[in-house]
């Protein structure tokens, strides 16, 4: 394995959750409840594809294959996609979407908060200006946990519902293996200990002031680091990538 | 004759942002800079939001600005350091905005911290501070929907980012 195999591979990683996420808040767009919502849901999903482009931009320049980041955007196959599995989740009804807007964008704020530090220049570039935009979608994510935990007993009960039911898929976030290691030992990647305490603290907080109950630690889902997905990512990319396989190399 | 970075820098500079198109370019902080090497002029932009749609269009304007003027050695290049802030916004530019209906960001209030309390915006018809923000988001990445309890007309104000 080259050296530079593991930061190619860390890049999609975060690349790959950016743009999985994007494609599915992009999903909602014209069928949120209510239109500032709508713009909300749609501009977070456009920040989340901003990000991917310039991260995979950056992965298909340290991969040196001559990819583009549309290349990798379209072209791989689902194995070869490392986003968390959390990111690939349906939409499911509102509080899905925003139980997994909070799991992800609190991950995200703490994990682009140590990124900016780090020893690679591009990352760390594109880590500080990710971090304003993750804050915005955060506290956007904690108001409507908040208000809808501690809202009618419908929407309370649908908002621990849905906390419960993603909480599954939180572990994975702060797994780290061979290639994380290697790369927080060159001062790349971020340690994701530091990052679990603070996300867990964040998300207790939030959830207490929404009136709802923390879930307890159980059985955790694991697997995206392998390329090893739930059912879901492979309805999304035969949608997200159709235009690509049918047309190839189509550009307008 | 090979016009200097400075001329180049001049020429681009009046640029209109294509969403708000009262302010230049270089008023908003896209436009941060030219280089000249081995007879090619490097411009140097950055995005307001990573995914802003704008970046394409102003790409192509700078290409075309350039190319009226007879010069063709043009590399138009994204850089996302330093990151894009309002506080780069002139207190002459803020003016425009507000002149054009856009409540400008208050100043150098962009705390990183998280749930840091987003100061009140003014009304950019009547003044008042009397408003409250309706969405966090706004028609373009940048801007927020606020509204006037005073003058009751709803407004959009730049995020303080």
């Amino acid at each position: 394995m080259k050296a530079t195999d593991n930061l190619y591979n860390y890049c999609l990683r975060l690349g790959d959750d950016a743009l999985i996420l994007g494609h599915r808040l992009s999903e909602l767009c014209s069928k949120a409840p209510f239109i500032e919502e709508d713009l909300a849901l749609t501009n977070i999903s456009l920040d989340m594809i901003g990000r991917a482009q310039a991260i995979l931009k950056y992965a298909a320049e340290v991969g040196g294959k001559n990819d583009t980041e549309d290349d990798l955007a379209y072209r791989r196959a689902e194995i070869n996609y490392y986003n968390h599995l959390l990111v690939e989740q349906p939409n499911g009804d509102f509080a899905h979407t925003i139980a997994r807007q909070l799991f992800l964008s609190a991950f995200e704020f703490y994990l682009y908060g140590e990124m900016e530090k780090c020893h690679d220049k591009t990352l760390a570039a594109i880590a500080s200006k990710t971090l304003k935009e993750v804050r915005y979608h955060l506290e956007h994510a904690s108001d409507w946990t908040i208000r809808l935990g501690d809202g009618t007993p419908e929407s309370h009960h649908r908002m621990q519902n849905a906390i419960n039911e993603l909480w599954m898929y939180t572990g994975e976030l702060f797994e780290m293996d061979e290639v994380e290691m290697t790369l927080m030992r060159d001062g790349i990647a971020v340690d994701l200990i530091p990052v679990k305490t603070q996300w867990y603290n964040r998300i207790k907080h939030v959830l207490a002031e929404a009136t709802l109950v923390m879930p307890e630690d159980s059985y955790m889902q694991t697997g995206s680091r392998k390329g090893v997905h739930t059912e879901h990512l492979g309805h999304i990319l035969a949608e997200m990538q159709y235009l690509q396989r049918a047309y190839p190399d189509a550009i307008w | 004759m090979t016009p200097t970075v400075k001329e180049i820098e001049l020429w681009i500079a009046d640029i209109p942002d294509p969403e708000i198109p009262v302010i230049t370019i270089k008023d908003l902080g896209i436009l941060r800079g030219v280089d000249y090497e081995d007879g090619n002029y490097e411009i140097l932009i950055t995005p307001t939001y990573t995914a802003c749609p704008a970046m394409q269009l102003i790409e192509t304007q700078i290409k075309e600005v350039l190319s009226a003027k007879g010069v063709h050695n043009v590399k138009v290049n994204l850089t996302y350091s330093p990151a894009w802030t309002t506080d780069w916004l002139t207190e002459e530019t803020k003016e425009k905005l507000r002149r054009y209906g856009v409540a400008p960001p208050r100043h150098s209030s962009c705390s990183k911290a998280y749930g840091a309390v987003q100061p009140k915006t003014h009304c950019p018809r009547c003044n008042s501070i009397n408003t409250n923000l309706i969405s966090r988001f706004g028609s373009t990445a940048c801007k927020a929907y606020h509204k006037c309890n005073n003058c009751m007309e709803t407004f959009e104000g730049f995020k303080c980012h």
